[in-house]
């Protein structure tokens, strides 16, 4: 009896010190964001809630600031949003149906073409980042959100994945839409779309995650405050910080740092059982 | 109600197989065809030919008067029931028998009408709303054939539909088929490798190998005069017992063994001899010895399988052969009993050829 409560407590102690170690630093941060700058500057880092939560979340969110004293946090929540929704829903569009064409239609290419799209994965953003700010300010799309999340939109982990669970899909299913009369476009919205619905909800909450903490090619490509997301206006905000002769404003960054990490938890915390099925489950 | 016509059909895939054959076939209206053969002899190829599932290298397809070589799939006019059912598996029932008739253009208060019509033919009612994944395998087979009679088609392929049940599932859909084909009277296609089912549905069975029709007739026709040493083995449970022999003049010899009473054979060829397992019988006069190995009691009649003396296969051991009694027959293991056979029903086979020669 005690040789198995000390195992338990042994073991337990040991998760409870993983978890500390995980979620201490966010603990930090938030009670950090409820003090005044103040308090910060001469005490540091805060482990208890202090008294100023609504004063600093509301200036962070709703009170105009940045360079051209025109950015809110709430704003650049906004920008963040339709970067994060438009880049899953983009990749999500755009993959299904490269995956699509890639399965189901039998050009002459299609290998090669694929095979193509996958070397890409080896490419990461950053080698082309020179040449798409091209492109894009060439399209005069600098500076709008479509040019933050157009570039971004071509997947080639999304083709892939969708490319093998097409794949798994038994042809006789295909056949059986043929002798129903359905022609390419309705066998792939009205059969295709709805079996890979669990596969598309795990593409899409990764791809939102990801396209949320996009944070270089936001920053090449907005130049107008109007247009920044959170990712980037913590960052300006540091940099605020180190140069201005005002009291840093510590309180602001912490805020607006768990402003930044609240949504992609959400989502997942939301959506994780559909996630976890679009990961595990194998259409029968 | 339709008839279906092949007129020297061929089909030729892009690395050079060829799976069919210059078929000819003319089906009749209502009649219920079976292809049979062993895998990859063409009989799939055939039948998705026929549903537009595969283009035709040369040749023609009729159903009626109208030349359906490039009609689409679902023009045609013609309903499939699969091997793996492939029903849709994220729509209900209803949404899998419904779906062709809403891409077809029909009313709601058609289609409704229709399913129920058809849910009812097959005692689906309850199940309209479930999921193909809460149904058992013998219910998705009756919801595939719900999706395929709810279009009223000209022509029924089936694929294979009854290989994923088991055995006694399979014979109770087997039967179900039959008097619902019956019930209908539309022309149906049935695809099977089992020569059980091929026997017992058919009104007629196409016997395939090699891509070419063996033959075709009546089940029974098949079975009794077989044109060709393919259709003799593979029509028959058990198999037609096969005796490689050669004819002197006056006997077919095997080995040692000399049986008498042919006429007329090509005399130093290559012959086989098949005599079905229910033509032998036990005869103290007779010709052929055999030694029984083993027993096997089926209830209604007894299959026994045994060496016969004097007799060798291609490999030199003795001939195996099996003999079919009733029940109340029953040798013992390790017994040798003398036998005789049914002359009238004796069939040969030039070897080489395979061509049936009495």
């Amino acid at each position: 009896m005690l040789k198995l409560s000390w195992h338990a407590i042994s073991g337990h102690l040991i998760l409870i010190l993983g978890a500390i170690f995980m979620t201490a630093p966010v603990w930090v941060a938030f009670m950090s964001s409820t003090h005044s700058a103040e308090t910060l500057f001469r005490e540091g880092l805060q482990a208890w809630p202090g008294g100023h939560f609504f004063e600093n979340y509301n200036e962070v969110l709703f009170v105009e600031g940045g360079v051209m004293k025109r950015v809110t946090a709430s704003m650049m929540l906004w920008n963040s949003l339709l970067l994060g929704i438009g880049f899953a829903i983009g990749k999500v569009v755009i993959s299904t149906l490269a995956a699509y064409a890639i399965v189901y239609f039998r050009f002459r290419l299609a290998t090669p073409l694929f095979w193509i799209i996958f070397m890409t994965l080896l490419l990461p953003l950053e080698v082309r980042i020179i040449p798409s700010y091209e492109v894009v300010a060439g399209m005069g799309l600098l500076d709008t959100h479509t040019g933050l999340i157009l570039p971004l939109i071509a997947s080639a982990t999304g083709t892939f994945y969708f490319r093998q669970f097409y794949k798994s899909v038994p042809e006789e299913l295909l056949e059986a839409a043929r002798l129903d009369g359905a022609n390419a476009w309705q066998f792939f919205i009205d059969i295709l779309i709805p079996i890979s619905k669990t596969m598309i909800a795990a593409i899409l909450i990764i791809m939102f995650v990801v396209g949320w903490n996009q944070y270089l090619w936001p920053l090449i490509m907005t130049t107008n405050e109007d247009n920044y997301t959170l990712v980037i206006g913590i960052k300006q905000i540091y940099q605020v910080l180190s140069e201005g002769g005002e009291l840093p404003q510590f309180q602001k960054a912490y805020a607006l740092t768990i402003l930044a990490t609240l949504p992609p938890v959400i989502v997942v915390l939301v959506f994780q059982s559909w996630f976890v099925k679009g990961l595990v489950e194998s259409e029968k | 109600m339709a008839e279906v016509k092949l007129t020297n059909v061929n089909k030729v895939y892009s690395n050079g197989a060829h799976a069919v054959r210059g078929v000819n076939m003319e089906i009749a209206d209502g009649e219920f065809i079976v292809f049979v053969g062993p895998s990859g002899c063409g009989k799939s190829t055939l039948l998705r030919m026929v549903a537009g599932l595969e283009t035709v290298t040369e040749g023609d397809l009729f159903i009626d008067e109208n030349r359906i070589n490039d009609v689409s799939p679902a023009e045609r006019n013609v309903a499939m029931v699969f091997q793996n059912y492939a029903l849709y598996p994220h729509m209900t029932v209803r949404g899998n028998m419904s779906y062709g008739l809403k891409n077809r253009g029909d009313s709601k208060e058609e289609i409704e009408q229709k399913v129920i019509a058809a849910a009812k033919t097959l005692h689906i009612e309850d199940f309209l709303d479930r999921q193909p994944n809460q149904l058992s395998g013998g219910q998705r087979q009756r919801v595939a054939m719900g999706r395929a009679i709810v279009r009223n088609p000209k022509v029924f392929l089936f694929d294979e539909p009854l290989s994923n049940l088991d055995a006694k599932l399979r014979v109770q859909m087997r039967i179900e088929i039959k008097k619902l084909q019956r019930k209908m009277g539309v022309t149906s296609i049935y695809v099977t490798h089992d020569q059980t089912e091929a026997m017992t549905l058919a009104d007629r069975l196409a016997v395939i190998n090699n891509g070419q029709i063996e033959q075709m007739g009546k089940p029974i026709e098949l079975y009794k005069d077989p044109k060709t040493l393919f259709v003799a083995s593979f029509i028959g449970s058990p198999q037609v017992n096969l005796l490689l022999v050669q004819y002197d003049g006056k006997f077919l010899k095997s080995g040692s063994l000399e049986i008498g009473g042919f006429e007329g054979l090509p005399i130093a060829e290559e012959l086989v001899l098949g005599l079905r397992p229910e033509h032998l019988r036990i005869d103290d006069q007779g010709k052929l010895t055999m030694k029984i190995d083993l027993v096997e009691q089926h209830g209604a009649d007894n299959l026994i399988y045994g060496s016969l003396e004097g007799a060798k296969n291609e490999d030199g051991d003795d001939l195996e052969l099996c003999l079919r009694l009733n029940q109340d027959q029953e040798p013992s293991i390790g017994d040798t009993i003398k036998l005789s056979y049914d002359h009238s029903n004796a069939l040969v086979f030039n070897k080489e050829t395979g061509n049936r020669l009495i």
